[in-house]
């Protein structure tokens, strides 16, 4: 087990490279010049701008200025400075709470409604609960993320008054929202998948062996169906909350909240190349961990799973 | 944009009332009114979905209205409040009216009943149906599954149901369990101990369930949950029944576990079932049946999927848990030589009627129907004389020399010091070791058994499914390892195979004529109208008829289907065919036919013929030559009248001595004289 986790771990080392190296060439091998953007109408004495140049290693070789950054990154967790002279991680330790939180609220949600669904679903298969839960999940995964961000904006934001429709002021509250629009077309795909899995478990021979012990049939479901039907969701949740983090460039705009994501898509704009790297350096590293965690919880989920 | 309508919000939510509230009322009072108070969670579900519709449906479609804000919605918005408000109204008078029809007719009709049951029947058996008749609603029509059926079953007795696919034994068993699915409707009465379970409702039959009547079922490879451990599945059928709790179950359940025969059963219980063998997971899986000491077991074909040895092992464990704590079984198989050697009585079945019962001896010495005398017929027989083995054969006797100078050019496959593996992350894991045989052109060798023993191994290797890990495979005089991959798929050419299961090897989605014809696709053969007509030619050889050629395979029946399997498999002429366990997963009276088929298929086409399977008196039938594979080495080889009537090696006299044949007498002999061997082999008896 232990040598499984060092050899998934080693495996980390040439998948964050090449992913680093692809989105540091994306970004830095963008037409246009920062310091010129930076400078913006404004008259900018050419010493000003060697400085600058010489600051961020502009004119080096493109591979010589990866290895520099990389090596910032990893031996001193230096990731680098924005133009304006702050540290980007400066930066990523202010939006990563915003960030995390919303991640963490959207896959709560994500993981209970979609559950709960599911189970509804297959216990009640060709119910009206059955339809019902089929066709309004239909219906959010068809609808577009930005539609349904407005929707619930307008409803629960400016009508009810419920819910803050902008910002973090209002503390765990204002995340509600912006929470459920990330996980909508997740959330239906979960219950979806579940509810396949599901019917195919209460129909395999083991929980007619537990009925015939004489088990209640809530339980039978719980016990014996669900735990078997979690294993393909698992995978996607795990897979899904990685991806999720790419979602928050979308949601963190529409409801104006200062996490990674929408400071992602304000750096790609004002060409704050430093920040997209970093932020994105942080994602890929996520990404990969969650997916060992979800490979590990595989053999917690199902014990014919050996990892040795 | 949005800011603007927001700031106007707050004043029009004041004017008008907010109608989620009577609605989510009127929802709650009946609904759970229903599910909480009356315990009728179904009709209590239906009561919430309908208010869902009746009361939040005109809420739900007025609310974008409401949401624009507008002036000229104001009366659509109050029709919505309206509607909800007397939906609420009328909500609770229905409930009202619900609850006390409910109340009216639930409670003592189940008074009636229970106290009329126990009028009715003096309990004396321990199961007895009496006149017990399912159907099955389907999309299409409906299907009468049993029709009419009464017996009964004493305690302490052995009650045979035999019959074969579609005879409706399983559903009289599930129906005794009252497991019989939603689409099906029971009529006719059901006795467990004197009680009628036919009225009783779903907490009640749960209280039976496990304490009265526990069941066994066919597949111990599924029937056990992959991801608990054996510890907590055997707990839970203690503690569901309030028998034993924590410790003390866990206690049981390793006592349970020792009456069963599983050894190291304190250390063994904390492990998952894909950590026992499949004989072991049945022992497991009757340990749990008998957890709650019930006064019925209902074992539906215990013993099928098993070996015969392993058989032989379940059935003696039955036997002695019978009469340790005294338990009436209901015996569910196809297998006359099971009932011979378990059952005291024994009922026929055929389409959902009983045709013929009576004592085991009765039955099976002198069968009255036509059909139960049809099945005895159609049981593939071990002992019987067999006239076409003819004297050529018989030189065969001391193989594999003579025979080898004898007709050297014909020899269609040969082994030479063969061994073949299993690789597992770049390690190679031996299953076959050793193994030397040739088949001659026209011949039948067969390959026994048990499961593990390798035999399906060597059939996957002659067919270039598997490398050969050492030695020498010649096929026709070429030897496969040493060729390369274009000449390999020229010499598959000359290779049919049938597999096991009808059902799945045949792709659901091609027509029967295309399934038949595709061999001679990929091989390039023919054209199209040739292959048509080739196609037409074989379902005529395997006597079905022509146009059967569009339809599908799921309109086939399962014998029909091995009949394409096998039509498919000699569409090349090919000069061998690899037949795994052709006909295991057929019914004995169809079993029967095919062999039949397959026997006139082999004179007519003279292929040599590598013949998988772990039933010996399948292989009388057909094979000229044996061999008896255990743990991938060869324990005996020779011609079929050495093997099968004068074996020289103990696990030969073990597999033949753990055949069950169908006649008490000579089964009881036999019983007693395989406990003879194995203990004079020094073995365990259980």
């Amino acid at each position: 087990m232990t040598g499984y986790i060092i050899r998934r771990l080693l495996q980390f080392i040439p998948v964050l490279l090449v992913a680093t190296l692809i989105v540091y060439a994306m970004v830095f091998l963008m037409p246009g010049d920062p310091i010129r953007a930076l400078a913006g109408d404004r008259p900018m004495s050419e010493q000003v701008q060697a400085q600058l140049r010489d600051q961020y290693n502009l004119d080096d070789p493109f591979l010589v200025q990866y290895g520099k950054y990389m090596w910032g990154v990893f031996t001193q967790g230096d990731f680098g400075t924005t133009f304006q002279g702050r540290p980007v991680l400066d930066i990523i330790r202010q939006g990563l709470p915003i960030t995390l939180t919303l991640a963490a609220v959207a896959f709560v949600f994500q993981a209970v409604i979609g559950t709960i669904a599911g189970i509804l679903a297959a216990v009640y298969k060709d119910s009206f609960v059955d339809r019902f839960v089929q066709v309004s999940l239909v219906i959010v995964v068809a609808l577009p993320t930005l539609a349904i961000a407005f929707l619930l904006q307008l409803t629960f934001g400016l009508n009810l008054g419920w819910f803050p429709i902008a910002g973090t002021r209002e503390g765990f509250v204002s995340y509600i929202l912006p929470g459920i629009v990330l996980a909508a077309v997740s959330t239906g795909i979960v219950a979806r998948m579940l509810r396949s899995e599901l019917i195919e478990a209460l129909q395999s021979d083991y929980v007619r062996t537990a009925t015939a012990k004489g088990m209640k049939r809530s339980r039978v479901v719980t016990r014996h169906g669900l735990r078997n039907s979690l294993i393909p969701v698992v995978t996607f949740l795990g897979a899904d909350l990685a991806t999720m983090l790419a979602g928050t460039v979308l949601v963190e705009s529409v409801f104006n909240m200062q996490g990674l994501g929408g400071q992602v898509f304000r750096s790609i704009q004002a060409q704050e190349n430093t920040i997209v790297v970093g932020i994105v350096i942080l994602f890929v590293l996520f990404y990969v961990v969650v997916n060992l965690i979800v490979d590990l919880l595989y053999a917690v989920l199902d014990p014919r799973i050996r990892y040795d | 944009m949005s800011k603007k309508r927001g700031s106007e919000t707050p004043v029009e939510k004041l004017s008008v009332s907010n109608p989620w509230i009577p609605a989510v009322m009127s929802l709650l009072i009946p609904g759970l009114g229903q599910v909480v108070i009356l315990k009728q969670r179904e009709f209590g579900l239906k009561l919430l979905i309908a208010w869902l519709v009746i009361a939040i449906g005109p809420t739900l479609v007025m609310t974008p209205l409401r949401l624009s804000g507008t002036q000229v919605n104001r009366g659509a918005i109050t029709l919505a409040d309206t509607v909800a408000l007397s939906a609420l109204g009328i909500g609770v008078l229905i409930a009202a009216f619900a609850a006390v029809t409910a109340y009216r007719s639930a409670m003592p009709d189940s008074d009636e009943a229970t106290a009329e049951a126990a009028r009715e029947k003096p309990p004396e058996a321990a199961l007895s149906f009496q006149d017990l008749r399912v159907s099955f609603n389907t999309e299409f029509s409906t299907v009468d599954a049993v029709k009419g059926v009464s017996f009964d079953v004493m305690p302490g007795e052995v009650v045979a149901v035999v019959g074969e696919s579609g005879s409706g034994k399983s559903v009289t068993s599930a129906a005794a369990m009252g497991l019989i699915p939603k689409n099906g409707t029971v009529s006719g009465k059901v006795f467990l101990s004197g009680q009628d379970i036919t009225t009783m409702d779903a907490a009640q039959l749960r209280r039976l369930r496990g304490t009265e009547v526990s069941m066994v079922f066919q597949e111990p490879m599924t029937a056990l949950n992959p991801v608990l451990k054996v510890s907590d599945q055997l707990k839970e059928a203690m503690e569901v029944h309030g028998v034993a709790f924590g410790k003390d179950a866990l206690a049981k359940g390793v006592e349970l576990l020792e009456l069963v025969g599983i050894p190291d059963p304190g250390k063994r219980i904390f492990e998952y079932p894909h950590q026992f063998s499949g004989g072991q997971r049945q022992r497991i899986v009757i340990a749990m049946a008998i957890a709650c000491s019930p006064s019925m077991i209902i074992a539906d074909e215990p013993t099928t999927a098993l070996d015969v040895t392993v058989q032989a092992e379940i059935l003696d464990l039955l036997r002695r848990l019978k009469v340790e704590i005294n338990t009436a079984i209901m015996l569910i198989t196809h297998n006359m030589g099971v009932v011979a050697d378990m059952a005291d009585r024994v009922v026929v079945m055929f389409q959902g009627e009983v045709v013929e019962s009576g004592t085991a001896e009765q039955i099976l010495m002198s069968p009255q129907h036509p059909y139960t005398r049809r099945l005895l017929e159609a049981m593939p027989k071990l002992h019987q004389a067999k006239p076409s083995a003819t004297a050529a054969v018989e030189v065969s006797e001391e193989w594999p020399d003579q025979t080898q100078a004898e007709v050297d050019a014909e020899i269609a496959i040969e082994a030479k010091d063969l061994a073949l593996a299993y690789k597992h992350r770049g390690k190679a894991m031996r299953v076959v070791e050793g193994v030397n045989f040739s088949v001659p052109k026209g011949e039948i060798l067969g390959l026994v058994g048990e499961s593990g023993s390798g035999k399906s191994t060597i059939a996957k290797a002659v067919l270039g499914l598997l490398d050969v890990d050492h030695g020498e495979l010649l096929i026709r005089g070429r030897n496969l390892p040493s060729l390369s991959r274009k000449e390999r798929k020229a010499v598959r050419k000359d290779i049919g195979v049938v597999f096991q299961d009808p059902a799945a090897s045949l792709d659901p989605r091609f027509p029967i004529g295309e399934i038949i014809a595709e061999p001679m696709v990929v091989q390039k053969v023919g054209s199209p109208n040739d292959r048509k007509e080739r196609a037409a030619e074989l379902l005529e050889a395997v006597k079905l008829p022509r146009s059967v050629i569009n339809r599908y395979p799921h309109e086939l029946s399962g014998g029909q289907r091995q009949r394409i399997s096998i039509a498919r498999a000699l569409s090349l002429s090919p000069s061998i065919l690899i037949a795994d366990e052709p006909t295991s997963a057929l019914d004995v009276s169809v079993q029967a036919r095919v062999l039949e088929m397959f026997i006139e298929l082999q004179e007519q086409f003279e292929f040599a013929c590598l013949f998988v399977t772990h039933d010996l008196a399948v292989v009388d039938q057909l094979a000229n030559q044996i061999m008896v594979l255990e743990k991938g080495r060869v324990v005996e080889q020779g011609h079929k009248n050495q093997i099968l009537r004068e074996p020289r090696m103990d696990y030969t006299k073990r597999l033949l001595a753990a055949a069950p044949v169908p006649n008490p007498q000579e089964q009881r002999d036999r019983r007693e004289a395989r406990h003879k061997l194995l203990a004079a082999q020094g073995l365990n008896t259980d």
